[in-house]
Parts: C-alpha cells; sequence; structure tokens
C-alpha cells in the first residue's frame, strides 16, 4: 500500500481493525446477531466478529463488534485547521500582556444554554486552573470573569460590553441531540446581529469541540478536552497581537 | 464493619453545634412564609389544573392574594372562605376566583368559627392524602424481598417522559432499584410547577405530577417483572421546593433532592426563600415517608475534594440538624457525598475511603448518598470506566445506602442506554465479589486512613463553630461553602416570601409540627 495511505491500526500496519459497540432494536436472538453483522458490513467493515450480544430491554440487544475497516485515507489529503501559536507559560503570558498591551487583559466566560456543568469554564478560568497549570483568574495580568453556567447568550455578550472585554470565552460541555451546535450558533448570530465580531477574540471549548468546528461556526478558535488554561491565553495574546499588526 | 477509631465526644459536639445553627436559623424559618410555601397548602387542599394561559391555578391564586396585599394571613382562611362561598369542591372554587366569580381574599362575612370547621375539614383531608402515600408504599414495598444495599441508582434524562419508561425498564433490567428523572436543566429556576405529560427539555425530563404519574406506573410495572421493588426519585430544590413536593406525595414517589442550601449556591435563589420552603417541603417528606437527598456533593465539582472535604461534612451536619427539625428520621437521611478526589493524586482511593468511611461512622443510620466521580471524569470512556469500578468498591466497602451509578460517558453526553447497562454491569460485578470486604478488614490504627478522617473532622469543627458565631445566612454570605457567596437579600425569589402576621394560619404546618414523627 502506498505510505501515505493509512487505515486503523490493531496489531499490524493496515489491518483496519476498529472495535465498536452499539445497540439495535431487535430482541437478541441469532438474527439479531446475524443483522448486526450485516449492519456493520453496510458500513464498510470486512472480517466482522460480533463478540458480544446481550439483551438490554425489551427488543433491544447490545453488541460489542470488532471489524476490519476497508477504505484507506491519503494523509496528503488531510489539512486541520491547528492552532499554530507558540505555547507560553503564565510568566511568559503575564509579562506579553504587560509589555505588548500595556493594560490588563479583559476575559468574559460562561457555559450558555442549559448546560448546568461549569467545569470546562471552571478548569480554565477558576483560580486553581486544571492540571496545574494556573487559571486565567490567577493571572495578575488579566481581568477574568466567569459567569458561571446556564447563561443566556445575551447576558454574555453585556457583560463583555460592560467589561470591555478582549475575549469571550464559551463553554458547552455536556450536551444532548446536538444543543451545543444551536447555542454557539444563536451566540455567534447574536454578536453579528450588533455588529461586534471584530471587538472580541471569540473561543468556544467543550469535550466535543475542534478548532475546525469553531471555525465552521464563525468563532476564531475552538479548544477540545484537556486544555489547559495557558494554551487559552497564549492562544488570545496571539491573535490580539495578529489583529493589530493588520490594523 | 471495619472501624476508624473516632473521638465520640468531638462527634458529640460536632452534633450539638450543628443543632445550634439550626435552632438559629429557626428563629427566621418559624416567622416566615412563602408563596411556594402557600401554593403547597393550596394544592393540599385539592387546587390543581391551570387556566387558559397555562398559569396553574396554585400560582393566580396565590398572585390574586399577594396583589391585595394580605398574603400575610396566609392562603388558607381566604380560600376556605371561598370554598364555603362557592359550595364546590377546592378545583372547581379554584376555576371560579380565577374568572372572578367568586370574591377572594376577604372571608365573605362566614363566622370565624364556620370557617374554622372548614379549615380542619380540609386539613383532615390534605393529611390523609399525605398518610395514604405513605401507606401505599409501604404496602407495596412489602410485596417484594428486603432490598439489598447499597441500591443501584440510574438517572434517566431524554426529555421525553415516554422515551424515559423505555430507559428506565432498561436499566431495572440490568439492575437498577431505583431510577432518577433528571430534571430539564434549570426548572430549579421556575417559580411553577409545569402542567401535563411533557414529551420535550434540555438534559432532562420537566418534573410534572403529570409525568411522576406516568413513570411510577412505569415502574410499578418494572417492580413486578424484576420482583424487586423500584424506587422513584424526582428533584425538589429549587424555588418550587414545597410543591414538588407535594405532587411527589399526589403519585407516590419515594425519594426527593431536597437539600437546604443547594438552591442558594448552585442555583442563586434567595436563602430566605429556600430555608422557609425547604422546612415546609421536610415536613411534608416526613409525613409521607419520602427519602430526601442532600447535595453536598456540588460542593466538590466547585471546589477541591481534598482541601474541601470538611465542608461536605459541616453541611451533612447541618443537613441533618435541620431535617431533624422537620420530622425527618434517620431512614429518610439521605446525606450525600462524592467520590470526586483527583486522581493523580498518590493514595487518592485511600482518602476517598477516609471519607466515605467518616459519612457512615458520623451518620450510621441514614441512608447515605454516595456520588461518582464527575469532575475528573475522561473522555477516553475506558479510562473512566476503571474509575467507576474503584468507586464502586469504595462504596460496597465502606456500606454506603443509595449508589448513583457512574457512567463511563459522564464527560461527554448524557447517557446512552447501552451505557447504562455498561455502568450496572460494572456495579454488579463489584457489589458481588466485595459483598462482605467491610466486614473482613479494619483499618490501621494511626493508618493514612484514620489520619485523614480525624483530619476532616477536625476541619469541620473549626469550620461549624465559626458558622456557630455568624448564623448560617452570614456564613454563606462570606462564601464559606464552595467558595461563593450569596447576599442574604441577593438571589430569586426573595419577593415571594413575608413576614407572617400575628393572625398567620397554615393549619396543615401547624397539625404536621404537632403531630410529630408519624409511622405504620
Amino acid at each position: 500500500m502506498d505510505e501515505h495511505l493509512i487505515k486503523p491500526y490493531g496489531d499490524k500496519l493496515n489491518d483496519g481493525i476498529v472495535q465498536l459497540s452499539f445497540t439495535l432494536p431487535v430482541e437478541n436472538s441469532p438474527k439479531a446477531v446475524k443483522a448486526a453483522q450485516m449492519y456493520v458490513s453496510k458500513l464498510n467493515f470486512q472480517n466482522i466478529s460480533v463478540v458480544h450480544a446481550k439483551k438490554i430491554a425489551q427488543g433491544f440487544t447490545y453488541f460489542v463488534v470488532y471489524a476490519q475497516a476497508i477504505p484507506a485515507l491519503d494523509l496528503r489529503l488531510v489539512k486541520p485547521k491547528q492552532i499554530e501559536n507558540k505555547h507560553l507559560d503564565f510568566y511568559e503570558i503575564n509579562k506579553l500582556i504587560k509589555n505588548s498591551l500595556k493594560r490588563c487583559l479583559t476575559v468574559v466566560g460562561a457555559s450558555i444554554g442549559t448546560d448546568a456543568h461549569t467545569v470546562g469554564i471552571d478548569a480554565i478560568m477558576n483560580m486553581k486552573g486544571y492540571n496545574q497549570d494556573y487559571g486565567l483568574e490567577r493571572y495578575p495580568e488579566i481581568n477574568a470573569y466567569n459567569l458561571g453556567s446556564q447563561v443566556t447568550s445575551e447576558k454574555l455578550l453585556k457583560e463583555a460590553i460592560d467589561k470591555k472585554a478582549d475575549a469571550i470565552l464559551v463553554s458547552q460541555t455536556v450536551t444532548q441531540n446536538n444543543m451545543h451546535i444551536h447555542n454557539l450558533t444563536e451566540l455567534i448570530e447574536l454578536i453579528e446581529a450588533e455588529n461586534l465580531k471584530d471587538q472580541y477574540i471569540l473561543i468556544v471549548g467543550g469535550p466535543q469541540i475542534t478548532n475546525e468546528l469553531a471555525i465552521e461556526m464563525g468563532y476564531d478558535a475552538g479548544f477540545g478536552p484537556d486544555t489547559l488554561p495557558s494554551e487559552v491565553a497564549s492562544y488570545i495574546m496571539h491573535k490580539l497581537q495578529k489583529n493589530k499588526d493588520m490594523t | 464493619m471495619a472501624q476508624i477509631q473516632l473521638n465520640t465526644k468531638q462527634i458529640d459536639n460536632l452534633k450539638q453545634q450543628a443543632c445550634l445553627i439550626s435552632k438559629q436559623l429557626h428563629n427566621f424559618i418559624d416567622n416566615y412564609s412563602t408563596v411556594s410555601v402557600e401554593r403547597s397548602v393550596l394544592r393540599l387542599f385539592g387546587v390543581d389544573g391551570i387556566n387558559r394561559d397555562k398559569i396553574p391555578l396554585a400560582n393566580r391564586l396565590v398572585d390574586i392574594i399577594q396583589q391585595k396585599s394580605c398574603i400575610k394571613s396566609g392562603i388558607s382562611r381566604y380560600f376556605t372562605a371561598a370554598m364555603l362561598q362557592s359550595n364546590k369542591n377546592a378545583r372547581i372554587t379554584a376555576e371560579l376566583i380565577e374568572q372572578g366569580k367568586i370574591k377572594f381574599g376577604t372571608l365573605n362575612g362566614f363566622s370565624h368559627e364556620k370557617i374554622k370547621n372548614k379549615e380542619t375539614e380540609l386539613t383532615n383531608k390534605a393529611i390523609k392524602i399525605l398518610d395514604t402515600s405513605r401507606k401505599n408504599k409501604r404496602k407495596k414495598q412489602k410485596k417484594f424481598p428486603k432490598p439489598s444495599y447499597p441500591l443501584r441508582y440510574m438517572i434517566v434524562a431524554t426529555g421525553n417522559i415516554y422515551e424515559d419508561r423505555l430507559q428506565a425498564s432498561s436499566a431495572v433490567m440490568a439492575g437498577a432499584d431505583i431510577i432518577a428523572v433528571i430534571r430539564s436543566t434549570a426548572q430549579s429556576l421556575l417559580d411553577y410547577i409545569p402542567y401535563g405529560p411533557t414529551t420535550e427539555g434540555f438534559g432532562g425530563t420537566y418534573a410534572t405530577q403529570e409525568n411522576f404519574k406516568i413513570m411510577r406506573k412505569a415502574l410499578d410495572e418494572a417492580s413486578e417483572n424484576a420482583k424487586r421493588y423500584i424506587s422513584l426519585v424526582n428533584y425538589a430544590s429549587g424555588l418550587c421546593m414545597p410543591e414538588i413536593a407535594v405532587c411527589a406525595v399526589f403519585e407516590d414517589l419515594d425519594m426527593l433532592l431536597n437539600d437546604s442550601m443547594y438552591g442558594i449556591l448552585f442555583r442563586d435563589i434567595n436563602m430566605k426563600r429556600t430555608f422557609v420552603d425547604q422546612y415546609f417541603s421536610r415536613l411534608i417528606c416526613s409525613r409521607a415517608k419520602i427519602i430526601i437527598n442532600t447535595g453536598e456533593d456540588n460542593y466538590l465539582t466547585t471546589s477541591d475534594a481534598i482541601e474541601n472535604a470538611y465542608t461536605v461534612t459541616a453541611s451533612q451536619l447541618i443537613n441533618e440538624a435541620l431535617g431533624k427539625k422537620a420530622l425527618l428520621t434517620d431512614d429518610l437521611l439521605g446525606l450525600g457525598h462524592a467520590f470526586e478526589i483527583n486522581p493523580e493524586i498518590k493514595n487518592a482511593f485511600l482518602f476517598e475511603l477516609a471519607h466515605a468511611q467518616l459519612a457512615k461512622q458520623l451518620f450510621p443510620k441514614a441512608v447515605l448518598k454516595y456520588m461518582p466521580p464527575t469532575k475528573y471524569k475522561s473522555t477516553d470512556i475506558f479510562y473512566s470506566h476503571c474509575m467507576d469500578a474503584l468507586y464502586n468498591l469504595a462504596s460496597v466497602l465502606t456500606g454506603q445506602k443509595i449508589h448513583l451509578a457512574g457512567i463511563l460517558s459522564e464527560a461527554s453526553h448524557t447517557p446512552l442506554m447501552f451505557e447504562r447497562y455498561q455502568s450496572l454491569s460494572n456495579i454488579n460485578y463489584v457489589f458481588n465479589i466485595a459483598k462482605d470486604l467491610g466486614n473482613e478488614i479494619e483499618f490501621k490504627n494511626n493508618g493514612i486512613i484514620q489520619k485523614r478522617a480525624k483530619q476532616v473532622l477536625d476541619e469541620a469543627e473549626v469550620f461549624l463553630s465559626d458558622i456557630l458565631k455568624t448564623g448560617l445566612m452570614e456564613a454563606i454570605a462570606d462564601g464559606k461553602f464552595a467558595n461563593i457567596k450569596r447576599p442574604v437579600n441577593g438571589g430569586k425569589g426573595l419577593d415571594g416570601v413575608f413576614l407572617k402576621s400575628p393572625d398567620y394560619s397554615n393549619p396543615i404546618l401547624e397539625r404536621l409540627e404537632k403531630e410529630g414523627i408519624v409511622d405504620g
């Protein structure tokens, strides 16, 4: 196979092995197992083995399946929209704000919509931070306002205007039926309607967020799970400087 | 069960301090009522339904009385007078009032004695509703073998009550003993209870009396199939605490989330409102034998589980003291705590055991509610599944009573049906293979676990004496719990709190207080 073509790796290069688990609305029976196998084959897998089948409700069966993926992907075609700036640490960031901005950096953050989880926004903003990396509240050069959860888009924007924010951080942690897309779209539409899109660096974070998705929706950047506060702060400073260079 | 050596004098002192804090607070509580307390009285008198604009009649009636500035006397007498006037049942009377066909907010010229007699008749009926629900549940439970602890508590949260039924029956098949229907997010901030069956919610399903009925019926069937009693849980904390308790009584619910401080800290509900509401809500729970669940686990999602472990202990003690004041017995106290220590900390599991064992020894007869890891759950679901296994072990080892199922996908989405099955398989496995482990081991004297438990107890003691100095309200305003500051007169729902006038009447509250703990 061409060296640029890749497939999932089980224990040999290009074996294509993946692990799947799912439920079918079928009573557990030989027919259900066969249905699981045929369904996975429709997904373009081969050498399918249904290793586990268990009734988990009246008329529903849960499966664990191993199978080999058929298609290969040309890695040359993969061009992610990565955040390319340098990752600075706490001290470097504070120094940079002091020297280049010559005032405090203001950041307003919230979890919007009905999501009650503050884990994401707290990890980035609270004093304590995440994984031994201080949160934005701890930065002497940053005014960080964490509005918590279940904040409306209107309130978040109003707060950003009142506090003269440089950046708005939006978190979406636990979502259902793609509610996060709905919420994030609502916020961006509101900001656009107020003609304020260029006023702020708009950042979104959450376990289901990729940078690509964020950019597609009109945000400046998106951060996924395990993001450190200093990564977010580095990005804000990078972007602010880039914007300044352009004007 | 293995025991940590603890100073019993210190424990007595802690309980006494909590009692004093609760007494202090009751100097305030006993003089006030709220719109939700008054609406609960109406509901227990038989007011139900909504008007054309879908506003519950209980809300409409209380609004009318509030506008006429006579709410200070309580709604009971005015409604009683209206019933005497209409000579119809409570529901029709309420409709007539709302349509403006009956004068409301006066005693309509009826004698004091006539009103008193009718009030007593309505109160007798209301108390009978509470007693009937208790007896119904006892009767149903007796049909099945005694439950085996820890009880397996599983959430359903599709937003659609009919879909929730399927999820619930699947969870029961996988071993769940308790089904909790997660409420639609932010329902705690609604100052009314939505009406009828609902099929759309966000992150959960609306708590309505009709939804309670639909789920209780499904669980009655599931109990028959599984040959064990399946309990139903919902959430009272919020602006409608006592009213949700009333709806729960009507539909024979078994448990309610009912914390004395959760709404204040995590939903920014005014503290006066919450403290008054929780008292009446808990009196209702006590009489109908609804187990309350408290929300101490939430402290550890916002602040560190090691540094702030003592706030959990202190809050449990306060919730216990306030609960006892509201006539809740140990078997109804589902005091909360959680397995939330950062897994990167060396010996974190030992500290978890210390915390869980401490709760067990402080409240040996309570039905402790133990919460799974959430804060450090990884989006690597396989790693998270391992965390849950260790949590399950800590729970069975320390003899917890209500065990909330940890779910491997906690960090990314509300659980899918097969993830509930995976979670319960994990629990069943650990509970079975380690069933009597707690009886076989001892905690080493002066070991890591014992030292940790003692430290938490010492910190809780200092904390409680601090609270006692300022009073609980000031302590909360100061940000002593969960690092969140809530001003005494801030937050939502303060406009629904009022000072009782000397002629205030709430005959249900009076009766419940007077008759004390009632069982059987």
